[in-house]
């Protein structure tokens, strides 16, 4: 890589890289792509449910009701949400160098991504924890379970196809930053795009970026998609072929019959 | 047994509270089924919430088990709560377990061992019909099933009351006398004492011992779901047993129909158990004349006679004769006078209903 060209080059045909060549660098720059996400999404996960949970539970009819502290926390999560991540990014720059040591390269694009990750999921968890019907809250009530049962046992649990949903695409918009990362130098694949497909109109490098970017987004969602699956019973239904006894709704007079066994 | 006394629950302060229960007393004894109806925002969901004190009364008290609840803390509530078993309308199961991990789920909460939460789960689904649905999830079963799976979690903690919250809402016919015979098995078998809050007068008549009716968060008529029906001028017996319309019935009695003889037409209930099957017949004979049926309701409730019917006395008949005869039947009688009466009548029950 002897990247001197700065500027633009108007007729860049001779500096093209040839098809083999593309591998060579676009392999390592994924695998950059998938440390920093992945390295961001575990930092979300860890931040964010606890946050989610605090949401759900301190606003009005959660668990625990605290009107001041929720709108405080509530303030503090839309404005991670609200700035464009460029401009967070650059916001941060003297955090993340108190943090990494650098304002360079992968730790550095971690730290805003993680935080601009973590607000957007902390607000997937809280909308997953609301969707859950209060019916379910109010039978565990008043069978006698404590707040912190209700919230594992019922709410958390309830919540899970949905928030394994909103990780998919929390993952997703986080390669996205990955990307926007990319142009102040973090290195992956928004890198690569940016400096070969960009500045040198490297159209082979462009598309192969944009082919690669593409399989990633759609390998996450079918992942995601599949966890869903496995986690919501009813859609587990068609793939139950090796059930031995076949699923139905029994008629009415099984239904009266039953009573009387 | 639970007992509700002078209970109370305003919302909002000053000019702008209102109340929705006012000075409430109901109790409910062991081996008892007492049905709470009422038109929407009579204070049905209210009284639901206070029972089990999700929602905190303003005032009186909730006993069960000779404890008051309103008494407790957050966590000896949380233990009192275990006494009363709650049955909700939509059967509140998590979609994500089987029917047996949902009767396990307060077992667990109360930190029961596994090997006891097991039995005790095979026993509660044996008890409600299902002990071959354990792992069924709840999408798999059908509205009275998931009913069921719900009762039997609302026993897994062994409570002396049972609060059944609009539990055969939106069941279907089947499915609502499937639990409503699964609700008075435990009733007999537990001596459970259960408040059954509905606004369906045909599951009261198939399911209640005794009866409120809740009216602006008052209960303005109370008893016997059986002394209620005979009584004519019970309005709650009335909704309960609907008068079909008998503008026909009056429409053969028109006085100018020359074919046949004018009717006088006379309203007739049971008062009570004594009236003979066959009293249609007997009260001809003894008028000497046949009284003709224009229309009827009867049924049986709990092993008793209830109901009521049209009959078209001859015109030339004495009315003190037709009434004595039919009082001395054990029949309730009153001559109908007009339309007018007929719609007035009518119009009570429905206020009742809706």
């Amino acid at each position: 890589m002897t990247a001197v060209l700065a500027a633009p080059v108007l007729a860049a045909t001779s500096t093209d890289l040839s098809w083999g060549e593309i591998p060579a660098l676009v392999l390592p720059a994924l695998g950059d792509t998938l440390v920093m996400v992945g390295v961001t999404m575990l930092v979300v996960v860890a931040l964010g449910t606890p946050l989610g949970v605090a949401l759900d539970a301190l606003g009005p009819g959660g668990l625990t009701p605290r009107p001041v502290l929720h709108r405080v926390l509530s303030a503090v999560v839309s404005v991670g949400r609200s700035l464009p991540f460029l401009i967070l990014m650059a916001a941060l720059v003297p955090f993340t160098r108190l943090v990494t040591g650098t304002n360079i390269g992968i730790p550095a694009a971690v730290v805003p991504m993680a935080l601009a990750g973590t607000a957007f999921f902390s607000r997937i968890v809280e909308n997953s924890l609301r969707s859950v019907s209060p019916s379910l809250v109010r039978v565990a009530r008043a069978s006698g379970a404590s707040p912190l049962q209700v919230l594992t046992s019922v709410k958390l649990s309830e919540a899970v196809p949905s928030i394994l949903g909103g990780l998919t695409i929390n993952t997703i918009a986080m390669i996205e930053y990955s990307a926007i990362a990319g142009t102040i130098g973090a290195g992956g694949i928004g890198y690569v795009a940016v400096t070969y497909g960009y500045q040198r109109f490297d159209h082979g490098v462009m598309v192969t970026t944009i082919v690669v970017l593409v399989a990633l987004v759609a390998a996450v969602q079918a992942l995601g998609d599949a966890a869903v699956r496995a986690t919501t019973p009813h859609s587990r239904r068609r793939s139950r072929w090796w059930s031995a006894t076949p699923t139905s709704v029994p008629t009415a007079r099984e239904e009266l019959a039953n009573v009387h066994h | 047994m639970i007992e509700l006394r002078s209970l109370t629950k305003t919302y909002g302060e000053g000019q702008h509270a209102t109340t929705v229960l006012d000075s409430l007393d109901l109790t409910v004894s062991p081996g008892e089924i007492t049905a709470v109806v009422g038109p929407s925002g009579a204070g049905k969901s209210t009284l639901a919430a206070c029972v089990t004190l999700l929602e905190r009364p303003t005032s009186g008290a909730v006993v069960v088990g000779g404890r008051d609840l309103t008494a407790l803390g957050e966590k000896e509530l949380r233990e009192a709560r275990r006494g009363i078993g709650t049955v909700f309308q939509a059967d509140g199961l998590l979609t994500r377990r089987t029917a047996a991990q949902n009767v396990e789920l307060p077992l667990r909460h109360l930190g029961v061992v596994p090997a006891q939460r097991k039995a005790r789960v095979a026993e509660l689904l044996e008890r409600v019909g299902l002990a071959d649905k354990a792992h069924r999830y709840p999408h798999e079963l059908s509205g009275g099933q998931r009913q069921r799976v719900g009762i039997a979690r609302a026993l897994a903690l062994r409570p002396g009351v049972l609060l059944s919250d609009e539990a055969t809402s939106g069941l279907d016919p089947q499915a609502t006398a499937s639990t409503v015979a699964l609700l008075k098995e435990l009733r007999d078998d537990l001596q459970l004492a259960v408040l059954f809050i509905t606004h369906e007068m045909d599951t009261v008549v198939a399911v209640a011992d005794t009866v409120a009716r809740l009216d602006a968060g008052r209960i303005v008529e109370h008893g016997a779901l059986v002394d209620l029906l005979h009584t004519p001028a019970s309005p709650l017996g009335r909704a309960l047993l609907p008068r079909r319309s008998h503008a026909g019935a009056a429409a053969t009695a028109e006085p100018d129909d020359v074919a046949r003889p004018p009717l006088s037409v006379w309203v007739v209930s049971h008062a009570g158990n004594r009236v003979p099957g066959d009293w249609l017949v007997r009260a001809s004979r003894a008028l000497g004349t046949d009284l003709e049926l224009l229309g009827a309701s009867l049924s049986t409730v709990a092993g008793v006679q209830v109901g009521h019917a049209v009959v078209g006395a001859a015109a030339h008949l004495d009315d003190a004769d037709v009434e004595a005869v039919l009082i001395g039947l054990g029949l309730h009688a009153q001559r109908e006078e007009s339309d007018a009466a007929q719609q007035r009548l009518a119009a009570d029950a429905l206020e009742v209903v809706a």
